[in-house]
């Protein structure tokens, strides 16, 4: 049952040409969320997912410190770092900075969170529009369009984010649109091809025969049903976001102060205490594992139950 | 050949041209100016002025802009804020060691994902195949960096196998002549500095090449399972055809296509992943001098390094295009 697809397949589900709604029992999405039920690979996304949501957003509640609090700060000396359990009141210990490191993994979640959804959120509105102009307009338009994309596409995605941070400057704002810039490339492609595969479909001759204008015909009928590789490619861009945010802020691209409580910040100044304290580095790295799993699970069964090849 | 070839390049010279427009707008557009971006916000009037005077930044924008391209189509990247060397110079010394890193980690990749791929579609839904599944899935969702933390931590700090850092230890006194140390190594009959530069490639070749190795195995594993139900495949057996060749020459062989096309696009991710990798290691290739370059704001080498991957990248990509006639016949006819 756990067919996992390659993640850049060509073979991309394409929503089936019938009239997608989502409130009839077989509609794509519809049959998607029955299949998503039953598929484990799914539940288990979404558990991971739904403990991180809950923890970044009742973390004020459930932290036993604040983010950026120093608790521990007379506790601390160059040489000791106490660890999990070595001292009563901090149960995973103290970081280099004398912050609560179980605090400090919970309000990451937070910080996570919000770098997901904002950076996800720009690279999809960017993406979506060049890709559906591109794919509306074709000709020129398109022509001009894809280049630029091409022109992006032609150096590492993260080389692509360090550029844009330099411009933006320090801080966790540039970081989200840097991110989310990174990832325009791919969201515009997906879109288009998939809106110029639903462009020949039956349906979209038959719209034109009853003589709708083209902009309804885009917009109302090929764009709704070319969504499907986007979304899932959107739920996979929430696990990279997350890794990439920590690789930037490994690069000291993060901004703000040292010991912000974030977990790519946390790994990046556990490396020099690596020999005495490598928990530092391990539980925000477990941390960042366990959530990008988390969405790249449910993003690979969301793929998995919109496959037209998939239905019964 | 010559007609792929000449049509990839009409493609590939105008996005190269595009990406140096763009990366020249990039450095003009830096906050607070590109001398300023350099120097740091506490840089005085005049020093700033000298950077402006010596990089022309103070001309007119078209006039900086034909002064850059001239510069660059002679050859000229400029020179490193932080070594004062020229660009290319930095790239070239640098660029050997994160080759021989980066064929390691290919060859890592290549050896166990597709073999790993392979069983795990044979044995479809069986053991085999849930190991795998999990193994690709850590490789995708486990940070590059943490994972050469781990490497790092486990097998060179706790149990001393490999060495920590670096290229080759300081004591040995060898002989670089290609840059390749393992291979300087072998050609100089140096053997212990061509074992001990092999030793230090090892960790960061595991870390650089799980990515890779992750999306290898998916692949193998979703084209074989493709293939393998293929009406040819079933005529094949029908007719009698040895398991193995059938294997080898029908299921393999066309299997093969989208995995040699995924390995030429993991080529961006290598260098990413290398830009993390060979910092956590101090291993000093392109990668750990990029993300200096990028703690110490040194833009000449960024933009000139940046420039070099995407050629180099495009280079791959023609190659691993060209690469589909030699193993799809119906490519060659087209």
């Amino acid at each position: 049952m756990s067919t996992v697809l390659p993640p850049s397949s060509a073979a991309s589900p394409v929503p089936e040409p019938s009239g997608a709604r989502a409130d009839q029992g077989s509609s794509l999405w519809g049959d998607a969320l029955r299949r998503l039920r039953r598929n484990p690979q799914a539940i288990a996304g979404t558990i991971i997912v739904s403990v991180f949501v809950l923890v970044a957003i009742f973390a004020p509640l459930l932290a036993p410190y604040g983010g950026d609090a120093l608790p521990g700060r007379g506790e601390i000396r160059p040489t000791f770092i106490p660890g999990i359990g070595v001292l009563s009141g901090y149960p995973l210990g103290l970081d280099r900075f004398g912050g609560d490191v179980l605090s400090k993994l919970i309000w990451g979640a937070r910080a996570s969170l919000i770098i997901g959804l904002v950076s996800t959120a720009l690279g999809l509105a960017g993406g979506m529009l060049i890709g559906i102009i591109s794919a509306a307009f074709g000709g020129w338009v398109d022509n001009v369009l894809m280049r630029f994309i091409d022109i992006l596409l032609s150096i590492p995605n993260l080389l692509l984010a360090v550029s844009i941070a330099a411009v933006l400057g320090q801080g966790s704002a540039a970081i989200m649109i840097a991110i989310g810039a990174s990832q325009v490339p791919i969201f515009a492609r997906l879109l288009r091809s998939s809106m110029l595969q639903q462009r020949s479909a039956d349906y979209v001759l038959s719209a034109q025969t009853l003589g709708l204008s083209r902009r309804t015909i885009t917009m109302t009928h090929v764009l709704p049903n070319s969504l499907g590789p986007v979304v899932v490619q959107g739920t996979l861009s929430l696990a990279t976001a997350v890794i990439d945010a920590a690789a930037l802020s490994f690069l000291g691209l993060g901004g703000g102060r040292p010991q912000t409580a974030e977990w790519g910040r946390m790994l990046t100044y556990a490396q020099n205490e690596l020999a005495i304290a490598p928990q530092l580095a391990f539980l925000p790295g477990i941390c960042i594992a366990i959530t990008a799993l988390g969405f790249t699970l449910f993003g690979e069964a969301l793929r998995e139950s919109l496959d037209p090849r998939g239905r019964k | 050949m010559l007609h792929v070839i000449g049509k990839r390049l009409a493609l590939v010279i105008p996005t190269l041209f595009g990406l140096s427009l763009l990366l020249f707008l990039w450095v003009r557009s830096l906050p607070g100016g590109p001398a300023t971006a350099m120097l740091g916000e506490r840089a005085t009037p005049e020093a700033i002025n000298q950077i402006n005077e010596a990089y022309g930044f103070n001309r007119p924008i078209l006039e900086q802009y034909v002064t850059y391209m001239g510069k660059l189509l002679s050859g000229d990247f400029g020179v490193s804020i932080e070594t004062g060397r020229p660009v290319v110079e930095e790239f070239a010394t640098r660029f050997p060691a994160t080759v021989e890193l980066s064929i390691l980690a290919l060859i890592f990749a290549i050896g166990i994902g597709i073999p790993l791929g392979y069983i795990a579609a044979k044995y479809y839904g069986k053991a085999p195949d849930h190991v795998s599944v999990v193994i690709s899935l850590i490789g995708i969702t486990v940070p590059v960096f943490f994972l050469a933390f781990i490497l790092k931590w486990v097998f060179a700090v706790q149990l001393g196998w490999f060495p920590p850092d670096g290229r080759q230890d300081a004591r040995i006194d060898a002989t670089h002549a290609t840059g390749f140390w393992v291979l300087d190594g072998l050609l100089t009959g140096e053997f212990d500095a061509a074992w001990d530069a092999f030793m230090h490639l090892v960790l960061p070749a595991i870390a650089l090449g799980t990515i890779p190795l992750a999306i290898i195995v998916r692949i193998t594993r979703a084209s074989v399972l493709e293939v393998s139900s293929a009406d040819y495949v079933r005529t094949a057996r029908a007719k009698g055809v040895q398991e193995h060749t059938v294997r080898d020459r029908f299921v393999l062989r066309n299997a093969l296509l989208p995995v040699v096309t995924t390995i030429g696009l993991q080529l961006g991710l290598l260098i990413s992943g290398a830009v993390l990798t060979e910092t956590v290691f101090a291993f000093s290739g392109i990668g750990r001098f990029l993300s200096q370059a990028i703690f110490s704001r040194d833009f000449p080498v960024l933009q000139g390094f940046i420039l070099f991957i995407a050629v180099l990248y495009a280079i791959i990509n023609l190659i691993v295009d060209l690469s589909y006639s030699i193993i799809d016949p119906r490519v060659r006819v087209q």
